[in-house]
């Protein structure tokens, strides 16, 4: 898109070359430390627990919470932080009080290695391999939505971006490793916080401070549809309140989610199957130095985990604002057309035709919704003296009316950041996208290595054999996931399709973990055929519901449209307000399925394991740790409780 | 794992401020470099601020290193 385009100067790419140059240094300095291949896999269990916390933060801080959140600030408001201080802070401190013993004090290297101790191969195997298939699609879908901005902010070429950022994370992770990318994450996490920290500041300064952005939002509630966010109109708190327009009904905020499916389908069932059971991030907590750090690692991440609301949320609101009050000409971004030449081209060569034929001919060709009167400015203009190219592409981009949400961080950087800040302010970006590769390059190599190839192609081989299939798998690793970027550039339905998928597998698996830890009667039998009718569960619940205004197929309902029946056929109750309210749903009845089913097949199945098998895997078979040896500030349970009396404090202020 | 991290942090940092800072400092008098940050030289401000930042960590980065 023309006029979205920034110009760098040569002190941004001095920024973003100095940061480059760190990352690759932090990987050869490293390199001596690879010795074997628990030094390239688990960081030799020796990293402290302030750098594993960090870390365990910031490989969570991909293209989704830098991007993604901004744009839903933007769409919801102060809803969006649901997914922190309900959907993150309270798992991560349940997997620090009552997890990382068993993850930690197994000695199980993967998360799927701790399901093959606690039930067995079959789990393991299920496990490991929607791990790292999911894992390697991740990876490309960052990198995808990093290389698409670059090219659509910088001009850069896709395919240079793809393949010269993969690169520099390829080095990096190959020299290093586990260590390499957790020290690259630490850095990545200051840089993401001191890059955007200035954004937010200025974007503050500049609609009036906290109680003017408060009046504001409350009149973007009421007429959402003054700058396309929304169709309906709201109470005046729907974009500064995070429980009460909740608690009044799904159709009565922009979300379109009630209370209990935030509470039960996010803050539990999706949140717990994220942060306590993906082995993305517990990697990180395994990879600390003793049992104690292990256990501090999420606790210390909750810390800024709970303040990030103000980097990645706030940045979406202001944009809201800074739209409906038309400050300084701004507006939320707009989709971009992707055919625009051939729109400049039916501009150019129609002159002599109805202008209102060429302005239905216009929009149907973009397929997007747009602004008649603007359409035809260009054509009159253009017909009393002919525009450039470039003249015509911009002002057509600008009639278009829908909003590309996912552009707005990079609208407010563009809006403040002069040259030099903007060089900051784009290494950030490109450092969280960096961090969510590297973090997904890492925990692939690792369940490969040790739970596919070790556990089933080549058992027995000598320690150097495991650290240079590590390499390899790394080399591959990054290379699948270029093509997965490429397939989702290439073929639109792709992405919505993996995570349709991501979502069928991962919703129930909380419920092994949670009946494997805390319930020794659990068996592997039931836990494998739990996880499957769990998986079952999520599709069919998908084949049967849908949400306003979808056309029934990928997004649901398909099962209906098998039977010939189209959406005013079905009930009400499978017809769900938005995406969210649906996906909220699908995660609590694959949870309660898998739960049951789970429960169920252990009861009429034999018990294969012994207690002493299962001492340091199971909750009851389990001594207790004792954290006497610490001031009890600094106890896992003390400093749990600090966090959650923090999250209710901040769920008041902002209720 | 023999690498005190807080060192290529404090050193990147007080780098980048340094960059930063100078080139506000050269800059301070363009005025329509400075319009979109709202006037304030916001290049010489946050640059000074990752400059100390900078700073403070390569100084416990040292201190570190000081005891076993």
């Amino acid at each position: 898109m023309l006029n979205a385009q920034i110009q760098l100067g040569i002190i941004d790419y001095t920024i973003m070359g100095i940061y480059v140059l760190f990352v690759l240094g932090i990987g050869w300095a490293l390199k001596r430390y690879m010795k074997t291949s628990t030094d390239f896999f688990m960081s030799g269990r020796s990293i402290p627990a302030w750098i594993t916390g960090l870390a365990f933060l910031s490989a969570n801080l991909g293209a989704l919470e830098l991007v993604g959140m901004a744009a839903s600030g933007a769409k919801y408001g102060i809803a969006t932080s649901h997914f922190y201080w309900v959907g993150a802070i309270p798992a991560m401190v349940f997997l620090a009080i009552f997890m990382m013993p068993f993850y930690y004090g197994s000695k199980a290297r993967s998360v799927p290695e701790y399901l093959k101790l606690r039930f067995d191969e079959r789990v393991r195997c299920l496990n490991s391999i929607s791990f790292a298939v999911m894992t390697l699609f991740a990876s490309g879908i960052s990198m995808n939505a990093l290389a698409k901005l670059l090219n659509q902010l910088l001009g850069w070429r896709y395919d240079i971006s793809l393949w010269i950022c993969s690169a520099v994370v390829l080095v990096y992770v190959l020299k290093g490793g586990l260590t390499s990318a957790i020290y690259t994450e630490v850095l990545q996490f200051f840089m993401i916080v001191l890059g955007f920290a200035p954004v937010v500041y200025l974007g503050l300064k500049d609609i009036g401070g906290w109680h003017n952005l408060n009046n504001i939002l409350g009149n973007v509630a009421q007429n959402p549809s003054a700058i396309e966010l929304n169709s309906k109109t709201f109470q005046p708190d729907a974009w500064t309140s995070a429980w009460k327009p909740l608690l009044e009904g799904s159709g009565n905020n922009p979300m379109g989610v009630d209370w209990f499916a935030m509470v039960f389908g996010l803050g539990f069932v999706l949140s717990f199957g994220y942060w306590c059971t993906n082995f993305l991030v517990v990697q990180r907590a395994m990879a600390a130095k003793n049992m104690s750090a292990a256990r501090r690692t999420p606790l210390i991440a909750a810390v800024p985990k709970m303040i990030f609301p103000v980097l990645v949320i706030l940045p979406g609101m202001i944009a809201a604002a800074l739209a409906f009050t038309a400050k300084d000409n701004y507006r939320l971004p707009p989709v971009i057309i992707k055919n625009m030449p051939a729109i400049v081209q039916m501009v150019k060569s129609t002159s002599t035709e109805n202008p209102a034929v060429i302005v239905e001919n216009i929009r149907k060709s973009t397929g997007l919704k747009m602004s008649d009167a603007k359409i035809f400015a260009v054509l009159s203009d253009n017909a009393a003296k002919p525009l450039t190219d470039d003249q015509i592409a911009m002002r057509l981009q600008n009639a278009v009316l829908e909003n590309d949400y996912d552009g707005v961080i990079l609208s407010l950087v563009k809006k403040y950041c002069p040259t030099g800040l903007l060089g900051l302010a784009l290494t950030a970006l490109l450092a969280s996208f960096m961090s969510g590769m590297a973090g997904n390059v890492t925990a692939f190599n690792t369940v490969w290595t040790y739970d596919l190839y070790q556990a089933y192609i080549a058992k027995n081989r000598s320690d150097e054999h495991y650290m240079w299939m590590g390499r390899v798998v790394t080399v591959v690793g990054i290379l699948l996931s270029i093509i997965c970027a490429y397939l989702v550039s290439r073929w639109s339905n792709a992405m919505d399709i993996i995570q349709l998928v991501f979502g069928f597998v991962n919703a129930p698996l909380f419920a092994t973990f949670l009946l494997g830890m805390f319930w020794k009667r659990t068996t592997g039998t039931g836990a494998f055929l739990g996880l499957l009718g769990g998986t079952l569960t999520s599709a069919l619940f998908h084949a049967l519901s849908t949400t306003t205004g979808n056309v029934l197929g990928i997004k649901g309902g398909y099962l209906w449209s098998l039977m010939g029946k189209g959406i005013e056929a079905m009930p009400k109750h499978v017809i769900f307000p938005s995406e969210m309210a649906q996906n909220f749903w699908l995660a609590s009845f694959a949870f309660i399925g898998c739960f049951v089913l789970t429960a169920v097949i252990s009861l009429v199945t034999k018990q294969e394991k012994t207690d002493t098998e299962l001492t340091g895997l199971v909750y009851s078979l389990t001594p207790k740790i004792k954290d006497s040896e610490e001031s009890w500030i600094l106890r896992p349970a003390v400093l749990g409780t600090i966090l959650l009396v923090g999250c209710v404090i901040l769920n008041v202020i902002f209720f | 794992m023999g690498l005190d991290l807080r060192f290529p942090i404090g050193l990147m940092f007080s780098l980048v401020g340094l960059i930063l800072a100078g080139y506000g400092l050269i800059t301070g008098s363009n005025v329509e470099l400075y319009k979109r940050s709202l006037g304030i030289n916001i290049n010489l401000v946050w640059g000074i601020f990752l400059l100390v930042f900078g700073i403070i960590m390569l100084v416990f980065a040292m201190k570190g290193n000081k005891s076993s």
